[in-house]
């Protein structure tokens, strides 16, 4: 069989190669670039459209048991939005919470070929997994919850951070987890008590510890265990106004355990945490300052989460939020707790253009976007799908694009809160090197994916095809015209075999899983393994056996060595 | 305009997807566009024409008159989104008859199924027998319950009839299942029989009137006063009635006005009057 591909005269934008609208041909044999393929190669003309590697989307709630409670929560949902089956693709429904073959084919569709679900329980990773493995075509890994984690609480309170390395080692083995992810630190413990935490040094009810330890301790056991990410922060008092102080305060509580030049921490969907005011109706931005910070620095990573005007489903492990939310909104709520590990809620919303706090909320997160300069370090969310859905992805990448979009855009939005906007009066324009950073370079380099997010020689062969020439199109201008070629890839191609033509679906193929197969020392890990029982029989309702997810349950087994080689 | 009747060619065992059954849509076709409508019978596609004997004959009237003889229970989204002309059907009809609905009448000289006139906008509905649960409702989970528009029920209704209601008035000749008006936040309910339990159940606002018995009032309803008088609709009711206001839980101000006649059962409310 030949599986040689050769994309020929496409321009090509491979930001981690320093390559920018380069006219060039791209390799393909087994499923990675190659320098040279053979005569008998099959050939994509790609003359004229803009070649760039698979988008990377490095947060997006596509699978596990909260997607699935919101599904079942919101037929409303799905009502009008609906795929008939064909010859090569399921039928499915869904607006803000696709069916898990319909998230696969959509993403594909715009070009991405990873995705990661950045928050699952622990101990329901079980059902994201089986949800991901539904998930055709994209290449996905799940981000485990330590954040309220009794056993993580325990040992740090006792300052035992190599028991804890030990412990959410063998808890990444056994989730087949990729990344520490930590929701509201101590926040959602105190949850279960009624109660929410409100700053970094509160301390968390029954456990003698603080959000910053809570941080700094799963900050020291990533450095520890040479993850391939960082910590992924969800931090305290997201939704809240005036939480940027916050937010910045939990950026610098570890500032000093960063390697030089190297980011220690991951602030994600930072829109929602970049509030500034007393109240709903004083709320302003408060990106700058968010900005300036991390212009400042080198050890944060941020995304955007930004805000769609859409209906679309809150879901997060931050529960007291969403209790909050749906105090606010009265709309219907779904609360869980997840024993000793975490807790979640839903509720749906409405992001109006006319309200003050979403027309806010929608200037912040490209104020965010425009206003940190490094686009390595800013990654395009729109925290799928708590600020919108996925699909949103080509009007947020026109928006970046274009000022003319942006103005387009606010004039019909409220215009109380567009006045109070810094966003009228940045001109920053990305250009398609940035647009590409953003939306697929950086955010496989943040998530430590060598061989994604670029074109280089041994890189897999994930590349996206969009039919609109980067060399002629003004896409300050004609912003409409970058959107609707983002909305259908001419091409995606994924390991080597195009599943996309013309925007629709030509081939399935499943896609892998990533994991980090994290170890440590043997006398670490017979530590850990001699207190296990007993903390699951003393915290859990299950066995620890039981608690193991095995390889074989993934359907496409992909695990990561930190650190490279053992 | 044209008088089309539509006749069943057979006894149908599945349901059918029908929403092309409009009068707009008959409007501007000629006879065999009309036969050659999309319907789905179960899960296959086919034509109108093929389970229907389709005539039709000038009328003298302006709109566009659609006569369905015989049993049509099986049929669904008769009528979907209609925004004038009328309708009549002449035997039992099926699930969601005239959902969001925008004007236009519809009459059925039989019985209508679940969902009848869910989502409506305007226009009218009259059903000379029963009708199934959600009339008037909203989509499942959503929040748009029926926002203009009447539904006159000769019989009885089932469960959770106008749940999300927000204009707009229906009236059931008969009695009522649980949960009549749940989530309601406007618009009138006259139920001329009985109701079952829960009646107003989370009701945000509007009323709700019964000329029978009320099986039991939510203890979420607290009582206001005695009416001799209650208005529904366009007409004014006799009374005494008693007046309760709820749901509670919601922070509610709809009303729930009960014959005092008929809901003896109730009469140790008075001593809460204030």
């Amino acid at each position: 069989m030949n599986d040689e591909l050769i994309i020929r005269n496409g321009i090509v934008v491979d930001p981690a190669n320093d390559i920018d609208r380069e006219v060039m041909d791209i390799a393909i044999r087994g499923g990675k670039i190659v320098r040279k393929a053979s005569p008998s190669a099959k050939i994509i003309d790609a003359s004229g459209m803009l070649v760039m590697p698979g988008g990377v989307d490095i947060h997006s709630h596509i699978a596990g048991s909260k997607t699935n409670a919101a599904r079942v929560m919101r037929p409303e949902d799905h009502v009008r939005d609906f795929e008939r089956k064909t010859a090569l693709t399921r039928s499915g429904v869904g607006h803000s919470i696709p069916s898990t073959f319909t998230t696969g084919y959509r993403y594909a569709r715009m070009g991405y070929t990873t995705v990661i679900e950045p928050a699952t329980p622990p101990m329901k990773t079980r059902h994201t997994h089986e949800e991901l493995n539904d998930i055709p075509i994209i290449d996905k890994a799940c981000f485990p919850l330590f954040g309220n984690n009794w056993h993580v609480m325990e040992y740090l309170e006792k300052g035992d951070v190599d028991g804890c390395a030990a412990y959410i080692a063998w808890m990444l083995r056994s989730t087949k987890g990729y990344a520490i992810k930590i929701v509201n630190p101590g926040g959602v413990e105190a949850w279960h008590w009624g109660g929410n935490i409100r700053g970094l040094d509160w301390e968390v009810p029954n456990f003698g510890i603080t959000p910053r330890e809570i941080i700094r301790g799963l900050c020291k056991v990533n450095k520890i265990l040479k993850l391939p990410h960082t910590i992924h922060v969800h931090p305290n008092n997201l939704g809240k106004p005036g939480n940027y102080l916050n937010t910045i305060k939990t950026m610098d509580c570890v500032k000093d355990l960063a390697e030089e030049g190297r980011a220690a921490i991951h602030i994600t969907h930072c829109q929602f945490t970049s509030f500034k005011g007393e109240d709903w109706s004083t709320l302003r931005s408060g990106a700058e300052e968010i900005a300036n910070y991390v212009n400042k620095v080198k050890h944060v990573t941020i995304d955007m989460g930004q805000i769609i005007f859409t209906a679309t489903t809150t879901m997060t492990a931050d529960g007291p939020f969403e209790y909050i939310l749906h105090q606010l909104q009265g709309r219907k709520w779904h609360n869980t707790d997840v024993e000793a590990e975490t807790g979640a809620g839903i509720v749906p919303v409405v992001y109006k253009r006319k309200n003050f706090v979403n027309t806010t909320q929608w200037a912040i997160g490209l104020e965010l976007a425009l206003l940190v300069k490094d686009p390595w370090r800013i990654y395009m969310t729109t925290d799928h799908p708590n600020a919108g859905p996925f699909t949103a992805y080509p009007r947020v990448i026109s928006w970046l694009m274009s000022k003319k979009a942006r103005e387009n855009t606010m004039k019909r939005l409220n215009q109380g809160a567009v006045k109070k906007s810094n966003l009228p009066s940045l001109d920053r324009e990305y250009s398609f090197a940035e647009m590409a950073t953003v939306t697929r370079a950086a955010t496989a380099r943040a998530l430590g994916l060598k061989d994604k997010g670029h074109l280089g020689i041994g890189a897999d062969a994930d590349v996206s095809i969009y039919g609109v020439n980067p060399k002629e199109v003004d896409p300050s201008n004609d912003y409409r015209a970058v959107r609707k070629a983002m909305r259908r890839a001419a091409y995606t191609i994924k390991e080597g075999e195009i599943v996309v033509r013309d925007g629709e679906i030509v081939k399935v193929i499943e896609g892998k899983t990533f994991w980090a197969d994290a170890r440590v020392p043997d006398d670490m890990e017979m530590k850990l393994q001699s207190e296990l029982s007993e903390k699951f029989q003393d915290y859990y309702t299950i066995q620890a056996e039981n608690y193991v997810i095995a390889e074989d349950y993934l359907a496409r087994s992909a695990p990561i060595i930190p650190g490279g080689t053992r | 305009m044209t008088k089309i009747t539509l006749k069943p060619k057979r006894q149908f065992s599945v349901p059918i997807e029908a929403s092309v059954i409009t009068p707009e849509n008959f409007a501007a076709k000629t006879m065999e566009q009309i036969k050659l409508l999309e319907v789905w019978d179960g899960n296959r596609p086919t034509t109108l024409g093929s389970l229907f004997d389709v005539s039709s004959e000038p009328d003298g009237g302006d709109e566009m008159t659609i006569f369905i003889e015989g049993d049509v229970s099986k049929l669904r989204r008769i009528g979907k989104g209609m925004r004038s002309g009328s309708m009549t059907i002449n035997g039992p009809a099926g699930m969601h008859l005239g959902e969001a609905m925008k004007g236009g009448t519809i009459t059925v000289n039989g019985d209508a199924g679940s969902w009848l006139g869910a989502r409506m906008r305007g226009g009218t509905i009259e059903v000379s027998g029963d009708a199934g649960d959600y009339v008037g409702s909203a989509y499942r989970g959503s929040r748009e319950g029926m926002k203009g528009g009447q539904i006159f029920i000769h019989g009885n209704a089932g469960n959770e009839l106008g749940c999300w209601m927000k204009k707009g008035f229906i009236r059931i000749g008969k009695n009522v299942s649980q949960l009549a008006g749940i989530h309601m936040t406007d618009g009138t309910i006259l139920v001329e029989g009985d109701s079952e339990a829960r009646i107003g159940a989370q009701m945000k606002g509007g009323r709700i009137v019964v000329l029978g018995k009320v099986a039991n009032v939510l203890p979420s309803f607290s009582i206001e006063e005695i009416r001799n008088v209650v208005r529904a609709g366009e007409e004014r009711l006799p009374g005494p009635f008693y007046v309760f206001a709820g749901d509670l839980t919601e922070g509610g101000e709809g009303r729930l006005y009960a014959l005092k006649e008929k809901n003896p059962h109730l009469q140790f409310c008075e001593a809460y009057i204030e």
